[in-house]
């Protein structure tokens, strides 16, 4: 059996700080139910610089310059204690600016809903210019061709007609307007964070491009995964983020569809991306997902209280690669493919059974034999502070402890287990980020490099809140070194020999 | 605790007065605290419908409750758990809001 493979991966941050303050859920229901809060003055000042952003240890994990394995000897808390060498332009991605974040939300939109303060407008695109990524795109960068409008002019779109302002450095540079009259879900808000989201997961597939050898028209299939809905009154999730996505990143060969199950719809998409490789019936598909501006400042409450910046404050992105077995790239193991099934029960033991042991068991892989863990990856230094404790940790100690149970470990490797088959959690806590994916690109460089062999990637996923039923969700799959030749790859292997053998002989006899 | 939360719990107090009791599952001390402050003395972040309600309701973290439940349920459901959280610390932090 030829196993497909993972190619490549790109993640991408995008610094969002306005958007923190105006858009993030936590804000806009604070703004709703005390509308002169103290809490916008205390945000206002906890809000890091984009260059304190840039060289925070996590985030330049995240856009693999540094490895996770590095925070564990990183002196913490790692907001005070910044890289010394920091880059905005990472090995899988780049970190964006807000106002290019901004200009870009205009970029990506086709149905001219976007409106941008002229002289930002003018200042902004001279700056995306510049970026190499973005000539893939030149025929969209055009649209800043077009006259912004003035300041009052803005104001008024916000103030009176409802609009979605835009904000950088503390004015008001842009806004999204309402996509209907009164549709619920076309609302200016609502098109907001659509579009923000379809443009930062453009700008990361973009950064795929550049930074592997994939190119936009080799894509067959696309997989949005990302925690929005679009659509309309009527079908309020219609879809379709992916082709929406796709067609700015011309992916003109492509068509693809959005997966959705809260934090785990990733792993579930990359799962899907797996079968639909595997059984021929597409070569090359990417799994995407954009970032979620409802999730900014979501425990900047507690952040402030304890003295610390807003650690939400960006919006993460990531695009991984699924392809045909090239003898080279991690496979992944599709008879090693964890789910939370419907019956499983929604304890804590009952869900890493599911989604850990249970898949390893059928395939007679030992627990011990899986040299890295990637489950939920947020970030300890955002989640401790909230009383939410260290995600990543906990799960970790979660497979180690039903590994003593189960007899694969003794209670006293339980640490040591944690520790070598583990990591610190680096990624910003956007949901659907974190969940197992953001480690993808160093398992990829590991396995090729021969320092792992098996590497498990575990989504989880919180279904109950979106209150249809208090199931829980989980999925996993493992990558593993490639041990495929090239020439297995493609020409036909002894095993369909032997079968098309058999069958001439079957044929032969029944003749006879 | 969630708003939700906080709204059915009140809704089941107004039901069932003091027969009702409180069972925790939360996996953090602080958070544990949290919510059963939030179900004896009312919601200290003042944001819920519990904001300034004094239930007093009995509360227990579940692993208060291992010596009340069948072993076999008790380790299926909680037993790997309690390898991997800090037992104590979530008992204590319960316990201190129970008169």
């Amino acid at each position: 059996m030829s196993f497909p493979v993972i190619k490549g991966a790109s993640y991408s941050l995008f610094h969002t700080p306005e958007m923190t303050v105006h858009q993030g859920s936590n804000q806009t229901t604070e703004r709703y139910m005390n509308p002169n809060s103290e809490h916008f003055k205390n945000l206002q000042k906890s809000l890091r610089s984009f260059d304190d952003f840039v060289k925070y240890p996590p985030n330049q994990v995240y856009i693999g310059n540094i490895k996770p394995d590095m925070l564990k000897c990183h002196k913490r808390p790692w907001y005070e204690h910044p890289m010394e060498v920091a880059s905005t332009d990472g090995n899988f991605g780049a970190i964006y600016t807000e106002e290019e974040l901004i200009a870009l939300v205009k970029i990506v939109d086709v149905f001219d809903l976007v409106v941008l303060e002229e002289s930002f407008q003018a200042a902004t695109k001279v700056k995306l210019e510049k970026r190499q990524e973005l000539q893939i795109i030149d025929k969209y960068l055009s649209k800043l061709d077009n006259k912004g409008v003035d300041f009052a002019e803005l104001e008024s779109m916000v103030n009176e007609q409802g609009a979605e302002g835009m904000y950088y450095s503390g004015r008001l540079v842009g806004c999204v307007k309402k996509a209907h009259a009164f549709d619920a879900v076309l609302t200016a808000h609502v098109m907001f964070e659509n579009l923000v989201s379809k443009a930062t997961a453009v700008v990361n597939l973009l950064q795929m491009f550049t930074k592997t050898k994939l190119r936009p028209r080799d894509i067959d299939y696309i997989i949005e995964t990302s925690e929005e809905a679009c659509g309309d009154m009527n079908q309020r999730g219609g879809g379709n983020m992916a082709k929406a996505i796709g067609e700015i990143c011309g992916c003109v060969n492509a068509t693809g569809s959005d997966t959705r199950s809260f934090c785990a719809g990733p792993v579930h998409g990359l799962v899907q991306a797996a079968a639909l490789v595997q059984s021929g019936i597409y070569k090359n598909v990417v799994v995407v997902a954009g970032g979620s501006t409802a999730k900014l400042g979501m425990n900047s409450k507690s952040h402030i209280e304890k003295n610390m910046p807003a650690l939400e404050d960006c919006l993460g992105t990531f695009a991984i690669h699924v392809s045909e077995n090239d003898g080279i790239s991690p496979i992944i193991r599709t008879d090693v493919v964890g789910r939370h099934t419907i019956g499983a029960g929604s304890a804590p033991q009952a869900v890493i059974t599911a989604i850990v042991t249970d898949p390893l068991d059928k395939a007679n892989i030992k627990l011990d034999d899986i040299d890295k863990f990637s489950p939920e990856l947020q970030n300890p230094e955002i989640t401790v502070p909230s009383g939410a404790g260290d995600v990543t940790l906990s799960n970790l100690k979660m497979i180690a402890a039903l590994g003593v149970k189960r007899g694969d470990f003794l209670k006293e490797d339980m640490e040591r287990i944690v520790n070598e088959k583990g990591m610190t959690g680096y990624a910003p806590t956007q949901g659907h980020i974190p969940s197992g994916v953001p480690y993808i690109g160093f398992a990829i460089q590991e396995i090729m490099n021969k320092k792992l062999k098996k590497v498990m990637i575990i989504g989880k996923g919180s279904l109950f809140l979106g209150r249809l039923t208090n199931l829980f969700d989980g999925v996993s799959f493992v990558m593993e070194e490639n041990t495929v030749s090239e020439e297995e790859t493609t020409t036909v292997s002894k095993d369909e020999v032997r079968s098309i053998v058999a069958e001439a002989l079957k044929n032969l006899a029944k003749s006879l | 605790m969630d708003l939700e939360n906080q709204a059915r719990i009140k809704g089941f107090a107004d039901k069932y007065g003091k027969d009702l009791v409180i069972v925790l599952g939360a996996g953090e001390a602080q958070a544990a605290e949290l919510a059963a402050e939030t179900v004896t003395k009312g919601d200290p972040t003042y944001a819920g419908p519990l904001a300034g309600v004094q239930l007093e309701l009995p509360v227990y973290h579940a692993f208060e409750l291992k010596e009340s439940v069948e072993p076999g349920v008790y380790e299926d459901q909680a037993g790997m758990m309690e390898m991997v959280l800090d037992v104590d610390a979530l008992n204590e932090a319960v316990k201190k809001f129970r008169a």
